[in-house]
């Protein structure tokens, strides 16, 4: 039961490691990009979790005394998700500029077009 | 005035680069950059004094108290990173206008966002050393990784574009799991304050969180500083960004990882955990030789000259590292010290070599055939940053290398010691290679070919004689790289 119980964090592992597969495999710049997305997102559910109490209400200060969620990681995690959507759109822009001056979001073209290039 | 001294250190950059947005392109925005940047440098400066004098210094920022706010803290160590990033950070963009103008895939009109990226660059590597949260850190690193990756896309060649794409990929993996480490050790301890979790990591060192949390963080911070067998992103990323910003990124980024690593694995970690109980040494001694070794190789058989300074980064990365695995004072002065040295002679290195293509048009080995006899003043530069590379006596190269056999030699590793030595002949080889085509090669007929305008050779010599000058008095680079030791171990006063 521990183990199902603490079900958020395997999902966190589970989309990490697809997240992490994809950018390593896939050879489509923006399939890479995804993957890198996904890898990130995973992140967030981590420590979206650690602030998480079952039970526990919004950090609002009302006159009794609550149990509520730890609101610093999920503050912390706002930036993450900033930074996040900086590097996709960043990647994605220059995903774009590569297409331009080749032609292709394929690795392997491209690695065989700057080979044709250097020789 | 004097107490805000330290958020100054950031805040000065970090809102000179919207502003730089806001300029026209030519010469004003280049002085508010140039301006900004020499300020940060005065601060640095003043601050590493106050240090010196006075012992650390903590600033909150807010006046939020520790550990709710975020804590600046200010120690030997990191004033001395300081004080390098800033001093590169200035000396590069004084140099880097002529450059920008003339050699950058930026339509006129454009010219401005490079001088925001870069202050945005130099925000990020300065947040990062100063910072004493640890959240901050990764907040800062993306400022710093993301402006770079702009910063490398913008160089002529088409591949710096991938150069670029393949360094977000890499880079966004490292910082992100930089991240989740940060994340378990606040699971762990409820603190993001570097002291505090100094203080309570030990209470829970023995969980497996704790031990996921080091090794995710030690693979995110090798990624970004790029030691063998993760510095795959580097070498592209040096070869096609733009000269200064190679010069720039190559003399402050990897240093700022290193400065990371230190600073998490002796002070938040503490030595004891991460070289007794988890042996750190054992995996970075033999990544580090491999590292120097291979990456020495393989920059002997580069065209591209800028591609064989990059390998050559590589190699120089593994010094350092190889002089933190010695756990040892002598072996961290050595490292602290080599941050110093390989700024400014990869500085001066990538300067000069700025200063070649911006003549000859292309960093290719070939192309640089009789250059030491129609820009002697550029080649002189080169020269002596290659020497300091090297490790000739003398030089400031010659200093770290000399430490480092030392403390291999304090430890008995005689091998190690030897395996410096020899490198040190690998990068003569690299380096003459370099010096027989500009000096004993004819120049092809019809080059024509003058020298390097004031602009860029100003700049250029002054790291060029600054590689001499530490080499000759080593108060500054061993002093304080010493004492920064000495903290990191706590064996010092």
């Amino acid at each position: 039961m521990a183990i199902l119980g603490l079900y958020n964090y395997w999902i966190f592992i589970v989309l990490m490691m697809c997240g992490f597969y994809v950018v390593i495999s896939s050879g489509n710049l923006v399939k890479k990009l995804v993957g890198l997305n996904i890898f990130q997102t995973s992140v967030f559910i981590l420590y979206i979790s650690m602030g998480k109490i079952i039970g526990g209400t919004a950090p609002i200060i009302v006159d009794r005394a609550v149990v509520y969620s730890n609101p610093m990681p999920h503050v912390l995690i706002l930036t993450a998700i900033v930074v996040g959507i900086a590097t996709t759109s960043l990647g994605l822009a220059l995903v774009v500029r590569i297409n331009e001056a080749y032609g292709t979001i394929e690795e392997d073209e491209i690695h065989a077009q700057d080979r044709e290039e250097a020789l | 005035m004097i107490a805000h001294l330290p958020a100054l250190q950031v805040i000065i950059p970090l809102v000179s680069a919207p502003l730089c947005a806001l300029l026209p392109a030519g010469r004003a925005v280049w002085l508010a950059a140039m301006t900004a940047s020499w300020l940060a440098f005065l601060i640095a400066v003043l601050l590493l004094d106050r240090v010196l004098a006075h012992g650390p210094i903590s600033y909150l920022m807010g006046g939020w108290p520790v550990p709710w706010g975020i804590e600046y803290r200010v120690d030997a160590l990191n004033a001395f990173v300081l004080l390098i990033v800033a001093a590169i950070g200035a000396v590069v963009i004084t140099f880097g206008r002529e450059i920008v103008e003339r050699r950058i895939r930026l339509p006129e009109s454009k010219q401005s966002w490079f001088y925001t990226a870069y202050m945005l660059c130099l925000t990020g590597l300065l947040g990062i050393t100063i910072t004493g949260d640890a959240f901050n850190v990764f907040v800062f690193l993306e400022i710093s990784s993301l402006s770079s990756y702009v910063l490398i896309s913008i160089g002529r060649d088409r591949r710096a574009l991938t150069a670029a794409y393949q360094y977000l990929i890499m880079g966004t993996i490292g910082a992100t799991f930089i991240l989740i480490g940060i994340g378990l050790l606040y699971v762990m301890t409820g603190t993001l304050n570097m002291g505090d979790l100094a203080a309570r990591i030990p209470a829970v060192a023995d969980t497996r969180t704790i031990h996921a949390a080091f090794a995710f963080l030690t693979v995110g911070v090798c990624l970004k500083l790029a030691l063998f067998p993760l510095h795959l992103w580097l070498p592209n990323a040096y070869a096609y960004a733009p000269s200064v910003v190679t010069a720039f990124l190559a003399a402050t980024a990897t240093k700022v990882a290193i400065y990371v690593l230190l600073r998490f694995f002796f002070t938040i970690f503490g030595a004891t955990f991460s070289f007794e109980t988890m042996e750190l040494d054992r995996v970075l001694l033999p990544l580090a030789l491999v590292g120097i070794f291979s990456a020495s190789v393989v920059a002997i058989f580069q065209d591209n000259v800028k591609r064989m300074l990059a390998y050559s980064s590589v190699a120089q990365i593994g010094y350092m590292i190889l002089g933190i695995s010695l756990v040892s004072v002598t072996g961290l002065t050595a490292s602290i010290s080599h941050l110093f040295n390989h700024a400014l002679m990869k500085g001066a290195l990538f300067m000069a070599l700025g200063c070649v293509s911006f003549r000859v048009g292309a960093a290719k080995l070939e192309r640089m055939a009789g250059v030491g006899r129609t820009m002697p003043w550029t080649m002189g530069a080169f020269v002596i940053g290659g020497l300091s590379l090297i490790g000739v006596p003398l030089t400031a190269g010659f200093v770290s290398k000399w430490y480092l056999v030392v403390g291999a030699l304090e430890k008995g590793w005689w091998p190690v010691a030897v395996l410096v030595l020899i490198t040190s002949l690998l990068a003569v080889i690299y380096v003459w290679r370099v010096v027989e085509v500009a000096y004993f090669k004819p120049a092809p007929a019809g080059q024509v070919v003058r020298e390097a305008p004031l602009a860029l050779l100003i700049p250029t010599w002054a790291l060029a004689l600054a590689n001499l000058y530490f080499g000759l008095d080593t108060s500054l680079n061993v002093g304080v790289a010493r004492r920064a030791a000495e903290m990191l171990l706590g064996v010092g006063p």
